[in-house]
């Protein structure tokens, strides 16, 4: 039954891959590469109990804190073109006025 | 007793249901028209594909450190992935996309609703929110005005914006 869950989560990552690559925005890509991400996160574990050692849910858990901050990284990229603290204007603006650190 | 009998066949059926939706949302992922009809389809992968495959693990296992950790798999992404696809649909919407059930034959409407949000950012930048309230409902009927008038216009532009993005 594994196997036949992990051939399944297969089917459909190629799906949501076919999605990623002709996906007409940069938002489908996102979202595809987003669903793919979750069904890696499946896989890794149903990979583990398929081969008798269950710890592989570790690297599961990984795996879903890296998709979404990963998700979110690409996104606001998109929205603010930088990755600074302030988003874009942090590039902008960094010379100028920068709140002090410290 | 039979419970125990009961349990792998209530283990396979979950993960069945479980597969069964990650199927169908990767379907949907491909075929509807659009990002932001894409995310229900996303959205259905997320929750019943992740919830019933983890629940079918869960069962297989019994009570342990694994399915703990499983449980805490399912707990996150069910807080984390809805998270992520709403703002995938917020950074398309204020890059410029809009549903495609408000397309082309309702053009000069989707202009008129989207000027405004536009311009109401555009106050909130800047210090003078406070005084700008009634000039920015004449403004918006004048965005109205010009949305009537001139509606071909404005969809070029949004196509271009479209362009853009990619």
């Amino acid at each position: 039954m594994f196997g036949l869950a992990l051939a399944g989560c297969g089917l459909a990552m190629i799906l949501a891959l076919i999605r990623a690559a002709k996906g007409p925005t940069a938002f489908d890509r996102v979202l595809a590469v987003n669903a793919i991400g979750t069904i890696i996160i499946l896989g890794v574990a149903l990979h583990g109990f398929i081969m008798g050692r269950p710890e592989f849910v570790d690297i599961s858990i990984l795996y879903a804190v890296l998709n979404f901050i990963g998700t979110f990284a690409i996104l606001k990229l998109f929205a603010t073109g930088g990755l600074g603290d302030r988003g874009g204007n942090a590039r902008i603006t960094a010379s100028s006025d920068r709140p002090e650190e410290g | 007793m039979s419970m125990d009998l009961f349990l792998p066949y209530l283990s396979g059926f979950s993960l069945a249901i479980g597969t069964l939706a990650l199927v169908v949302g990767s379907l949907g992922l491909i075929r509807l028209p659009d990002v932001f009809s894409r995310i229900h389809a996303v959205g259905m992968m997320d929750t019943a594909g992740v919830g019933f495959i983890v629940l079918g693990m869960m069962i297989h296992e019994g009570f342990s450190l694994i399915s703990v950790k499983l449980a805490a798999v399912a707990v996150f992404l069910f807080f984390t992935s809805p998270i992520a696809t709403h703002a995938v649909a917020q950074v398309a919407h204020k890059s410029g996309f809009s549903p495609v059930a408000t397309g082309a034959a309702t053009s000069a409407k989707k202009v008129a609703r989207k000027k405004p949000a536009k311009a109401k950012a555009g106050t909130k930048a800047t210090p003078k929110a406070k005084t700008a309230g009634k000039a920015q409902t004449s403004k918006t009927v004048a965005v109205k005005k010009a949305a009537k008038k001139a509606p071909k216009k404005a969809t070029k532009k949004s196509t271009g914006r479209k362009g853009d993005v990619l």
